[in-house]
This record gives C-alpha cells, structure tokens and sequence, in this order.
C-alpha cells in the first residue's frame, strides 16, 4: 500500500518544489520570495581548517551581520568599519573564485551605534538584478549598479533625523514594483517608506508606531495584481500597495518585532505570540486566520516553509510543524543562541549559531509522518550573525571576518 | 551701459573664453568638473538635486585619472551627503585608473593630502587610494595627522605613536615612555585609544585625568523626582526649567512625586564623568523626572559642541534655550550619544538637563544617569575657566 503513493506522492513533491522554489539567485534577506528554500545540494560535511568543502574564503573589511546576495555570478555584502561603525562598505566578489571584484566606499550620515553583537552593517542587502540596494542601520540606503556605479544615495537621518536606535536598527529593504521599502521603526522618527528604484526620490511615506522594531518587510503580488507589501510590528500587521503606498489591508494583530514575515502560496506567516497562518487568498481581500499555535514561536529567526511543512526556531529548540494545519511533528534541542534564520536545501535544514556552528538537521519524509534528526555540526570557527545565501549547489556563509563558499569539492586550500 | 555695450563685452568674453579654451583643454576640463561637482554639491534632502546630480555623476565617473584633483577639489562645502556621491565617483575613475594602468597621480594625491587647507574627507580619500599604490609612504605622512580634522587620519597617526611608545616599553627609562603616551594622548580623540592609552600610563605609575582630557562635566546640583508617569513628564514644564535660563535658587523647593524637593550638589567620580541618579535618589523612582544643572565659565563667546551620553529621555538647555530633545529610553547608553551644537556666551553659561525614567521593570532598563561635556567638532576638550 505504502508503494502505491511513493509515485505520486514525489511527482507532488516535485510539483511544490517548482512552485515555492524560485531561480538560483539569491537576491536578498531569506532570498528570492524572503523563503529560504532551495533545491541546491549541499554538502553535510566540511573542515575550514583542512578545507573540506570550502571552495574558498575571502576577506571582508570592517564588521558586519548582514546576510550576502548572490546576482549571477557575483556575490555582494555590506560591511561596516571605524571606531563608529561610520565607514559603510559594499562589496562584490566573485562567485568562482571568491576574488573580490570591485569594493566601494562611503560615510555614514545617521546614528551609527548599536550593540557590539550587532553592526551599523545589519541589514541584508537586496538586488532586482540590475542594481543592489544597500541599506545601513545608520539609515544610509544606497543604489549601485552591479560593477559598482553610484546611482544615488539617500542619507534618511537627513530628512528624518531622530531615526534611529543605538542597540542598532536591523529590517533589510525589499524590492516590489518600481520602488524600494525600508521599515524605518524606533524610538525617534518612525517610518516606513518606499523610493523609487531609478531616480531614488520618496515616492511615500507612513509614520510607524514609536517602537523599536527589527523585523523586515516582505512582498506578494495581490489577487488584483498589485506588488504588495507586508510591514509587521508589536501594534499590527498591515499590507501597502507597493508603488502607490495605498492600504491594502490593515489588521490589529499585534506581532514580533525579531523575526519576519514569511508568504508562501497565498499563506501568510507571522509571529503573534506564537506562529499565526493566515490565508491571503480570500474574497474580502482581508486575509484571515488559518491557524495559531502558541507553542511554534520564533524569536530571531524567521520561519521557512516547504509544501506541508513548517519549520521554526524557537530559541534553540528547531521546530516541524504540518502547514496546514499547525501541528509540531518534531522537535529537536540545537547548541547556542541563533540570529540567522536557517535555509532548507535537499531535505536539510541549515542553522547557524551566533558562534558560528552549522547544525544540519535531515528530514526524512514529507507532510505529518516527517521526522529529523542532527546529522552534522561543523564549527565555522568565527561568529555569524548574518543569514546564510544558497545558489547553484553552493553554501554561502559571511562570518565576522570572512565570506565562505561552502560546495561538494574535496579540494584543500 | 546700453544693450548693445553689453552684448558686445559679452561676445568678446566668450571668444575669449573659447580661444583660452582652444589653446589649453585642461582648463576647459577643469571648469567642466568643477559645474559637475558643484551639481552633486546641490544634493540636499529628500532627495533635492538628485535628477541633476545623477546626469553629472555619470559624466564625472568617466574622467581621466589626471582629473582625479579636481574632483577631489569638489569636496570642499560638501554636505555629507553629497561627499558621499563624490566618493563613489574618485572610487569609480581610480579603480578605473588602477585596472587601465596601474597608476595613479601619486605626487600630486601626496601634495593634495597634506594641504589642510583642503576637505578633510577628501584628504582621506585621497590618502587611502595612495596607500593602495604607494603604501610605503605612510610612515612619512602619519606625522602631518597628528592635529587632523579627519578623525580617521588622525587616528592613523596616533597609532603610529603608540606603536612607538610600546616599543619605548621595552627600555628601561619608565618617564620616556610615560612621556611618549602622553604625546599619543595629547593627540587621540576615539575613546579605544585613549582607553588604551590610560591602560599604559596607569600601568605604568602615571595618572590620567580622563574627565579633563574628554570635557566632562563633574559639578551638578541635581533635583527630583517629578512625574513621568506613562512618560508624559519629558514635555511637561516643571518649574526648574521655567528658570532655565539662569542660576539655580538652592533654596527653592519643589512639589514633585513627593513634596518639598530641593537642589542636592553631587559631584561625579566616574572616569567618564557619568552621573548616576539612582545613586543620589536611592529610592530608584520610576517614572520620574531629574533635573540636573551646571555653569561654564567661558573666557570667549565660542562656538562649542555639548555632548550627551544618556540611557533615559533627555531634554538639553543652553542660557535658556531648549537645545534637544531625545524621547528614546533604554537603547544603550554612549558617550557622545547626542551632539549638538551650540554657542557659548562669554562669561556664565547655565546648562539645564533633564533627564526622564520611564516604568520599565525589566532589570536592563533600571539606569538613570547622564554624562555630558564640552568639546569642538573634533571632540577635543573646550575647558571651563575655572576648572
């Protein structure tokens, strides 16, 4: 009987894979679709000391917990350096050989300080293929095009000049439709707008509740056809057309300020307490609760689905959970304290630690009857803050000090 | 002067213009940079200027690496923002530069780097595409950064002299290198240094007067607690700052959360000058309001800089005069925080701050203290007349 539905059941697996799972860029924060799934494989082993599987390692100047991106063959990553965090770097490197290809520099014109775990180089950049947009927690947002060209740069704290939060700010900037958004959320000046993409001029603006808050917007094309926005806080959750800053919904769920939410398939996952599922599908155009589950809470790493299942970490504890119905299939305890949200590739979920330990959980089968289990735990040897990029069977790591391409090769540098 | 006059001096001096122009191109080049630079000068906020200064930048990144000075030229009465378009543009033409050719004008970026008299962020710019093809000249720059208005080249500078104080260490004459820390000390301005620094002498038998080097601020009379329940006390006016503009009565007494407040003097021993209220106000109120309040004799009217390290809300006033206001609690506390800047008026200036707790119980929002001190824009101490 169980022979029966292995046919189907992978030709559905492959189907849900096609839909959810975009190209091999990786052009922003949890990349392309803000859900970190991809269908590279990835190695389960590697040694940064007798480079195992590092394919190589380039220098980054100056700090930084920002994630990299990966355009065609080029990666880009922010760095911050100076006794302030006041000098802002963007880098772009090679994807074959990790030579760093151009290197651009410029000066903070906000606040930039922020805790020492964290950097004025916080928030991840992001790329609509032609250009990248870099953005600071000194609210500094700059446009380049991919050889390393200044478009224009935007110091925010210019027009708004009480932005700003001194333990850092850390929401990474989406792209939808023709404009750029940043959640600009703290105590001082809070906002979010949008830019245009080209000419960098504020196309609209929303003064945001006075609280702190981390989490980074996400993007879905509403039924009606408009890029849509999705912008979460402790005092709701609320949609934007994205060209015209037009509301498109507003509820009154108050949500986390850590982690991001996630859309996937018409459904839309936040942090509320614990996990709430919404669907966004509806006639009213207002989405509406699916499910909540108290106990799937996630705290600074966002949430990743794939087809039925739902995976989170709350604190350290990674969670499986059924998608559509919310229910914990598994639970497995990690090592250390987690910022970076983890990324599912071939039936393995990546986490990373703070220390840098990459914890790699298999996941054997698909829907209710999936089960996981540790399977490896390599120590990158330095700390990492920042979420990790995938593309074209490669792991793509940026440390403290370094970026690493991680892929199946038994070459020792 | 008829139209005719005009029109006919204005024809000759653009001929003029022209033949100059003809006969020596650099010039023509020059003027065309410098109506480039001034355009991405125009850059203000809210994206002002940028459509213009997008076509200019695009004109400018393509320039020869001949004209990389008078680019650099461009940064002089740069705002922040538009130095920032300038730099991408010099990063543009020298990496252009460095692929084509390996080479860029090192005797004129030298000659361009230690004329003070140019943008300091130009200065530095040019320093650091210097040091990517020439970086054995450092050592001969560092000693022209010692007194820098670039933090960051001076920075450069004072590493050198404490590489040369530890290496002092190392003989056996303890006052030589007390003396060669004290030089490093005398030119350092980012508290890492200075922190280090104070680290060698003290270890060394010497003292520091860290509050002196820095400017802070020791002697306060402070007064509370007033309410700020819910946090609506920061814009509330209670009667200390109905007389900011003046001395305190310290026989004034107050109705706060509890009756009958008066100014109590408190003289901070912290090695960064920080007052810490719940130390005075051992009760550690919450939401309460602190007022605190200090003179500055200055020998000079003088443009200074007031800083503000605060992990509360905070209002700043000078002779009177509401300088800041930051309605931000409990998102770390630095030194520096909050700069503004201000002028002192010869003689007796009165500072009123005011310092506000919320009602957080959380036990990393329980601090209630400030520091402040006076320096000028490159953060070095302004000193009060009789200190």
């Amino acid at each position: 009987m169980a022979n029966k539905f292995k046919l189907p059941l992978s030709i559905l697996l492959v189907l849900t894979l096609s839909a959810e799972v975009p190209g091999e860029d990786w052009d922003g924060f949890r990349g392309p679709q803000g859900n970190p799934v991809s269908l590279s494989r990835l190695p389960l082993e590697w040694d940064v000391n007798k480079g195992n599987n590092i394919a190589w390692k380039s220098p980054i100047p100056g700090r930084g917990v920002s994630g990299p991106i990966i355009v065609g063959n080029r990666i880009f990553v922010t760095a911050s350096g100076g006794v302030n965090q006041q000098r802002l770097y963007v880098l772009c490197y090679d994807v074959k050989s990790g030579a760093q290809l151009w290197r651009r520099d410029f000066w903070a014109t906000g606040r930039t300080y922020s805790h020492p775990t964290s950097a004025n180089a916080a928030p991840t950049p992001v790329s609509d293929g032609k250009h990248l947009y870099a953005f600071y927690s000194s609210n500094d947002l700059i446009c380049l095009d991919l050889d390393g060209n200044l478009k224009w740069f935007r110091g925010l704290a210019h027009d708004y000049p009480k932005a700003g939060n001194d333990v850092g700010m850390a929401a990474s900037p989406v792209v939808a439709g023709n404009v750029v958004i940043v959640q600009v959320e703290n105590q001082g000046d809070s906002f979010a707008c949008a830019v245009d993409k080209i000419s960098g001029l504020e196309v609209w603006r929303k003064p945001r509740d006075p609280r702190a808050n981390w989490s980074s917007p996400t993007t879905y094309i509403h039924s009606n056809g408009a890029p849509t926005v999705v912008l979460q806080s402790a005092s709701g959750l609320m949609a934007f057309d994205a060209d015209t800053g037009a509301s498109i919904w507003d509820l009154g769920l108050s949500c986390g300020t850590v982690s991001s939410p996630l859309v996937v398939n018409n459904s839309l996952y936040v942090t509320s307490g614990g996990i709430t599922k919404l669907n966004l599908a509806t006639r009213s155009g207002k989405p509406e609760v699916i499910w909540a589950v108290n106990k799937l809470n996630a705290n600074g790493a966002s949430p990743v689905v794939l087809g039925d299942n739902f995976y989170t970490l709350s604190g350290a504890i990674a969670k499986g959970a059924n998608s559509r119905t919310g229910e914990i299939l598994w639970q497995l305890r990690l090592k250390g304290r987690f910022w970076a949200t983890p990324i599912l590739a071939n039936s393995h979920l990546y986490f990373v630690n703070q220390d840098g330990l990459v914890q790699i959980v298999e996941l054997e089968g698909n829907g209710d009857s999936q089960t996981a289990d540790i399977v490896s735990a390599i120590d990158m040897g330095e700390s990492v803050l920042g979420s990790p990029a995938v593309a074209d069977n490669a792991l793509y790591i940026r440390s403290d000090k370094h970026l690493w391409k991680v892929s199946n090769t038994t070459k020792v540098k | 002067m008829n139209w005719l006059t005009v029109t006919t001096c204005l024809t000759r001096t653009i001929y003029v213009g022209l033949i100059v122009a003809l006969c020596n191109p650099s010039l023509c080049l020059a003027t065309e940079i410098d109506q480039l630079t001034a355009t991405i000068r125009s850059v203000g906020p809210k994206g002002e200027g940028h459509v213009a200064a997008q076509q200019a930048w695009k004109s400018l990144a393509v320039q020869p690496a001949s004209e990389l000075l008078n680019v650099l030229d461009g940064f002089k009465g740069a705002n922040n923002l538009a130095a920032n378009w300038l730099r991408g543009a010099v990063d543009s033409i020298a990496q252009a530069a460095l692929n084509d050719s390996k080479t860029l004008p090192e005797k004129d970026l030298r000659a361009f780097i230690i004329n003070h008299d140019n943008a300091p962020l130009a200065r530095l710019t040019a320093y650091e595409w210097l040091m990517r093809v020439n970086p054995q000249i450092k050592e001969e720059l560092l000693p022209h950064f010692l007194n820098d208005n670039s933090l960051e080249l001076r920075r450069d500078a004072v590493a050198s002299l404490l590489q040369k104080a530890e290496l002092s260490a190392k003989g056996d004459d303890s006052n030589t290198t007390i003396a060669d820390y004290r030089t490093a000390l005398k030119y350092a301005r980012d508290l890492d240094q200075i922190d280090e620094i104070t680290k060698q002498i003290t270890n060394l038998g010497g003292q520091v007067d860290l509050p002196r080097h820095f400017g802070f601020l020791l002697d306060w009379h402070v007064v509370a607690p007033f309410d700020n329940t819910n946090k609506k006390g920061l814009d509330l006016e209670y009667s200390p700052e109905k007389t900011a503009s003046s001395s305190i009565n310290s026989k004034a007494s107050y109705e706060g959360k509890i009756p009958s407040l008066k100014w109590k003097g408190t003289t901070s021993g912290e090695r960064f000058g920080i007052v810490d209220l719940n130390s005075i106000y051992t009760d550690k109120y919450k939401g309460a309001i602190a007022y605190a309040h200090t003179t500055f004799e200055s020998s000079a009217a003088q443009k200074i800089q007031l800083r503000l390290g605060c992990v509360n809300a905070n209002k700043i006033w000078l002779n009177g005069v509401l300088l800041t206001r930051n309605n931000v609690y409990h998102a770390n506390m630095l030194i520096d925080q909050y700069i503004v800047n201000a002028t002192l008026k010869k003689g007796t200036n009165n500072i009123l701050l005011k310092i506000a707790q919320n009602e957080q119980e959380e036990e990393w929002a329980q601090r209630w203290q400030f520091q402040l001190r006076i320096c000028d824009a490159n953060g070095t101490a302004i000193l009060a007349n009789d200190r």
